[in-house]
């Protein structure tokens, strides 16, 4: 596809078609979750952009992670956040503004963080495609056994952690 | 084929979005969603370069890796919306600007 200014765009296939769709949704998800003034909105956007990193995980072919993704982000701490921002509604809807006085200065940062990113990310060469995947169980399977054999130890590591940080949660939370 | 730069430019931007939300929002509960977004860019960023890797059915670490950071994100949702709540019982505020008890 030839555009004028004699750019050459390369015609996209269907594939990478839907992918543009995606990760645009989820691009502007996530940016209405930092710019969105009522922080009820952001909560719903962040819903949005999980659902969004949930359908890339589908085009890399992790199909057990975007089921988690979904489960845990969308089902629990979606939820999670907003329950806290019920309870503490005082701030929902702001009388000042929804930022500090050094958003100018963290704005340029992001901004010059995402082009450093971007430029890395262009001018690398990477490998132009990764092999092939057949995605079913056998290799839900193979994930489930590689986390009681290679990484047995950060597997518990990890459950312990939940169960420290759910107690910790809710006597933190709790009523005295 | 997606290439891979497209992922990691997603990333990128899910990153440097959560970033600017940590660092510029004033309720905790909107800098906790940033640090939602930042790990959920690393996340892709694991599993973009697991798909693309060598040896993709053989090796799962990326996958396994993004399973325990979605584990981690759970607990540290947890944690932090719990201080949270805490605090705003203490102090009837969420704003970090005004939360500066330990400032010198």
């Amino acid at each position: 596809m030839q555009l004028p200014l004699g750019i050459e765009v390369p015609i996209p296939t269907f594939e990478q078609f839907v992918f543009i769709q995606v990760a645009l949704l989820t691009a502007v998800a996530a940016l209405a979750v930092v710019t969105s003034r009522n922080l009820f909105h952001s909560a719903l956007a962040l819903t949005l952009t999980f659902f969004g990193v949930a359908g890339v995980y589908i085009f890399l072919e992790a199909e057990f992670l975007a089921v988690s993704q979904v489960l845990v982000y969308v089902g629990a701490i979606a939820m999670l956040i907003a329950f806290a921002i019920m309870l503490t509604r005082s701030m929902m809807f702001g009388r000042t503004s929804p930022l500090n006085n050094q958003w100018g200065k963290s704005s340029l940062f992001a901004i010059l963080f995402f082009s450093a990113l971007l430029a890395f990310a262009r001018a690398t060469p990477w490998p132009a495609a990764g092999e092939e995947v057949v995605a079913d169980e056998a290799l839900i399977g193979q994930l489930g056994r590689e986390f009681v054999t290679t990484y047995v130890i950060a597997f518990e590591v990890l459950g312990l952690l939940l169960l420290v940080a759910l107690v910790g949660a809710v006597m933190l939370a709790r009523d005295r | 084929m997606v290439p891979l730069s497209w992922y990691l430019m997603l990333a990128a931007f899910l990153f440097s979005c959560g970033l600017y939300g940590a660092l510029a929002r004033r309720n905790a509960i909107a800098m906790l969603m940033g640090i939602e977004l930042m790990l959920n860019a690393a996340n892709i960023n694991l599993v973009a370069f697991w798909r693309h890797g060598v040896g993709p059915m053989e090796d799962l670490t990326g996958q396994a890796f993004a399973v325990l950071i979605i584990g981690l994100a759970a607990a540290e949702a947890a944690v932090g919306l719990a201080l949270i709540i805490a605090v705003y019982r203490e102090r009837r505020t969420i704003d970090v600007d005004e939360l500066d008890v330990l400032a010198g």
